[in-house]
């Protein structure tokens, strides 16, 4: 007979739950298969009305994170053997409002987003014959870590400033901003300062640290504040010594 | 919304500079004159030796810095502590004064202390 292993899986459906709760399912414990292929499992063979947002599978696509077992991960890179013995509790990423089940309201977040305006900003459009804007190697590394982030917002879950600051921009958004401040392509850093160095923007951040563990792309947004820390007091500065400077 | 502007690269600037400056330089300060002069590693120098070095500028400046720094430093992250910690937030006004504020007192009674060695 096959082996099983339990999931607990935090339900909550709106019609009906005044309350999230938590139901168990026994699903074969399946030499490769991930947290994901037991979600899709149980959907699939035992409960038709479980909702998740999944999408590809491999680490990419960055629409599986859930909290299992209490952290935040890609639940397609969580094998369910890491898990052993269990039961493993799958929940909603911590901090979000939940909609269903397992799926949760992402829109604050893009909303974030937005704000910090992650795409090459330039004072003027260079006109198509004059070619393209060309970059060395040296110069597409600079950013090239910050660019590997696929907007899963564990970090976020991760993160107990963005859990109980709303209005802080959390550490995915300043990466990314991070990501655009540092191409050589891009001049948009000043727009981004209004949003980031003010409140709710960089130096909201505590340091916890918790973002960059838990990053499934080794985007390491800590540092990617730490950096724009940095970088926003020395511009700060400038702009009170030399306040008829462009900074 | 992110874009009012608020002092926090200044305090920050306070913070790191303060936490820099004490990592470094104060377990020097407690290995020498906590462990090494009282395990006899080191002969105990004498006062008047130790009021000379003292009253040298420089050395007015450095402990000047570091008094004053630590304290911004302690400042920042008590701050941080109470609004995340402890949950606090809402008590933001009254903790910025008592943090910032005490970081401030502190660093005059510093001023004061090191101009009268």
């Amino acid at each position: 007979m096959e082996t099983t292993i339990t999931l607990e899986v935090q339900r909550y459906l709106p019609e009906k739950d005044t309350e999230p709760y938590f139901q168990e399912y026994k699903v074969p414990l399946r030499k490769k298969w991930v947290v994901l292929d037991a979600l899709n499992y149980i959907k699939d063979n035992i409960d038709g009305t479980l909702s998740y947002r999944w999408s590809c599978r491999m680490g990419v696509c960055g629409s599986c994170g859930m909290m299992v077992n209490d952290k935040p991960v890609l639940t397609c890179a969580t094998f369910l053997e890491e898990c052993l013995p269990g039961p493993i509790r799958v929940a909603p990423l911590s901090y979000f409002d939940v909609i269903r089940d397992l799926v949760v309201n992402t829109d604050g977040f893009m909303d974030k987003l937005k704000r910090v305006k992650p795409w090459l900003i330039t004072d003027q459009v260079k006109p198509v014959p004059e070619g393209e804007y060309r970059q060395t190697p040296e110069q597409k590394a600079e950013y090239d870590q910050y660019s590997m982030c696929i907007n899963c917002m564990l970090c976020y879950a991760a993160c107990p400033v963005a859990g109980l600051e709303p209005e802080f921009v959390g550490p995915a958004a300043i990466a990314l901003a991070q990501r655009y401040n540092y191409d050589s392509r891009d001049e948009g850093r000043k727009q981004r300062n209004e949003e980031l160095l003010g409140e709710g923007g960089i130096y909201s951040c505590t340091l916890v640290g918790e973002c960059s563990e838990v990053c499934p792309k080794a985007v390491d947004p800590a540092g990617a504040i730490q950096r724009y820390k940095v970088s926003g007091a020395a511009e700060w500065w400038k702009s009170v010594v030399v306040p008829w400077g462009d900074t | 919304m992110a874009n009012k502007k608020n002092n926090d690269p200044f305090w920050w600037t306070l913070f790191g500079a303060g936490g820099t400056i004490s990592a470094f330089f104060i377990p020097i300060h407690v290995a020498l004159i906590g462990i090494a002069i009282p395990l006899g590693w080191f002969a105990m120098p004498d006062y008047e030796g130790l009021v000379e070095l003292a009253r040298h500028p420089l050395s007015r400046i450095y402990l000047f810095a570091l008094i004053s720094l630590s304290l911004f430093h302690w400042a920042h992250r008590f701050r941080f502590t109470l609004y995340d910690g402890l949950q606090l937030k809402h008590l933001e006004q009254y903790i910025v004064v008592f943090c910032y504020g005490s970081a401030i007192v502190g660093t005059v009674i510093g001023l004061i202390f090191v101009l009268s060695i």
